[in-house]
């Protein structure tokens, strides 16, 4: 973990130099716009300066969504709607809910699938071709035929972050749950064993680390359905409300700072994941 | 000593009809035949197969890979399911048999759980089988005693030696006392000195235990010293080529392997081990 510092902060330099340069090469238009209709001229250093501090720049410099990030992290009350904490939350309890939702499904499909050959001709292709639609055409849709049967708010884009992270679990648990070696199998059918302890005893436990592998990929994609999900409904509070009232009234750093906010929370989450993994597996005695 | 034609005799039209087996018979086997079935056409694993193995046998099946030794074994323990003639275990079927967890099986590798302790692990047939609390945690100390590996308990496979890891899978083998014991190459993956070492405690655990045992092995030094019977057999098709009873006594330290009685029989089965490449080419 630590010999990893050093590496990630030498990316994060890399992408931070590059984004200043982009942010004086893209908002320099305009400097120089608002100078020729003024009648003015500026020279370079005052285009650099000028570019770094405009009210609605194409890119906004990074400490511009710094700035920002400051205010409506830590300045604003938890509770107020203009608090990125109060969005994030409101995005947070749908993807966390989306999560468990289509982690559970995931598990109940696989399961499904490694113990009946029927579910394993017939789940699967679906499961992948439920994948292939892309989530901003169905997701409108969910939210509408959800709405119409009286189901509105926090469930519909639940689901629409459930139908994102259940098939990571769903594609690692079958893989996981058909791990063990034939000779473990036969092993316990020299014991007489029924289906339901070689579930409990051999495949459940060796499929604990595809399980979370599975997890980390399926938390982050729980994350985007809950994103998504907020956008076509015109959400009125979430990351998702926050970029598209971003992007309907030209406030790139808003959309900047729900953006990198958003990735936090991902990297939060997965994170969180991940210690829950090496907790659990090194308890298990499966790593080391 | 019994060679492969009067063993053959014996079961097609010798003194003992195929349904009054004698009464220690644990294994029986009459005309066994076994066909794979592959694409590049079927693969004869066992043909006529004829042998009777009684109580307290310690057998061992010899031969080159792809001689059906290790198929052999496993049908009799219902891990595959014999094309022709008839095999018995304990009088039954090998389904019944294993239903009725009638032997323990020890494979090659250990194949312990990773995520148990070794009493654990040991416990997971006793589990299984219903077996209460107390007398899980009885019978696991008792064959880890039995095998040498008091005061492990509560250690992972990890943390043991693989000789010590194949000790651990023989005791959970020997955890719900079945009277037979199949032992599929158990110390084919460890060293030579090791593999001594297993072979005498293996001796002794049989001597104080009188179980029946099944032994897949492809070396000749280690067949002649455990075995009262070795069953010498050859590949395409697999076929029993010679069966050896052991003029060898039940008490045998380890350097009986030197004594002229032991080299015989050993020049027995290379004998049969070669005859049945002969037959082959």
């Amino acid at each position: 973990m630590r010999q990893a510092v050093g590496p990630v902060l030498a990316v994060v330099a890399a992408i931070l130099v590059i984004w200043y340069f982009a942010a004086v090469w893209m908002n320099a238009a305009w400097t120089q716009q608002q100078a020729a209709r003024a009648g003015t001229t500026v020279t370079f250093s005052e285009i650099v300066t000028d570019t770094m501090q405009q009210a609605r720049p194409r890119l906004p410099a990074p400490h511009q969504v710094a700035v920002e990030l400051w205010n409506t992290v830590v300045m604003k009350k938890v509770t107020s709607k203009r608090s990125l904490v109060y969005h994030g939350w409101i995005t947070l309890s749908a993807t966390l809910l989306g999560f468990g939702i289509g982690t559970g499904l995931g598990i109940l499909l696989a399961v499904g699938i490694v113990h009946s050959r029927a579910m394993d001709m017939s789940v699967m292709p679906w499961a992948i071709a439920s994948q292939t639609i892309p989530i901003l055409a169905i997701a409108p849709m969910i939210i509408v035929v959800l709405n119409s049967i009286g189901i509105s708010g926090l469930l519909p884009k639940a689901i629409i972050s459930a139908y994102l992270s259940f098939f990571p679990v769903v594609v690692g648990m079958v893989a996981g749950l058909r791990s063990p070696e034939t000779a473990q199998f036969d092993l316990l059918k020299t014991y007489n064993a029924s289906r339901a302890q070689v579930f409990w005893r051999l495949r459940l436990p060796s499929s604990l680390p595809y399980l979370f592998t599975s997890l980390k990929i399926g938390i982050a994609a729980s994350l985007v359905g809950a994103i998504v999900g907020e956008l076509p409904t015109g959400a009125v509070a979430g990351l998702g409300a926050r970029l598209l009232a971003g992007s309907y009234y030209g406030q790139t750093v808003q959309i900047w700072s729900a953006l990198i906010g958003a990735a936090v929370l991902a990297g939060l989450m997965v994170g969180l994941v991940g210690v829950l993994q090496r907790v659990t597996l090194k308890r298990m005695g499966l790593s080391r | 000593m019994l060679s492969a034609e009067e063993i053959e005799g014996f079961a097609d039209d010798g003194p003992e009809p195929t349904d009054t087996a004698p009464r220690d018979v644990v294994i029986d086997a009459r005309d066994v035949e076994l066909v794979f079935e592959t694409n590049d056409g079927p693969v004869h694993a066992l043909q006529d197969i004829n042998l009777q193995i009684s109580k307290g046998d310690f057998v061992s099946f010899i031969g080159p890979s792809g001689c059906g030794k290790t198929t052999f074994l496993r049908a009799i323990a219902a891990l595959e399911q014999p094309t022709g003639g008839t095999l018995t275990v304990n009088g039954m079927s090998p389904d019944e048999a294993r239903r009725s967890r009638a032997y323990g099986y020890v494979f090659q590798a250990a194949g312990l759980y990773p995520w148990r302790t070794i009493a654990a692990n040991v416990k997971l047939p006793l589990e299984i089988m219903g077996f209460d609390k107390a007398e899980q945690d009885r019978r696991a100390q008792d064959v880890l005693r039995l095998v040498d590996l008091e005061g492990f308990e509560r250690k992972y496979p990890w943390q043991l030696s693989g000789g010590m890891q194949q000790r651990a899978s023989i005791a959970r083998a020997l955890a719900f006392d079945a009277d037979l014991l199949l032992m599929d190459e158990p110390f084919g993956a460890l060293d030579e000195i090791v593999r001594d070492h297993l072979n005498e405690q293996l001796l002794s655990l049989w001597a104080r235990t009188e179980k029946t045992i099944g032994f897949v092995t492809h070396s000749i030094p280690e067949a002649v010293y455990l075995s009262t019977k070795i069953v010498v057999m050859s590949p395409r098709p697999g076929r029993i080529t010679d069966v050896i009873d052991s003029p060898l006594p039940r008490e045998r330290p380890l350097d009986i392997r030197d004594t002229p009685e032991f080299l015989e029989v050993a020049h027995r089965v290379r004998e049969g081990l070669r005859a049945g490449h002969a037959y082959d080419d």
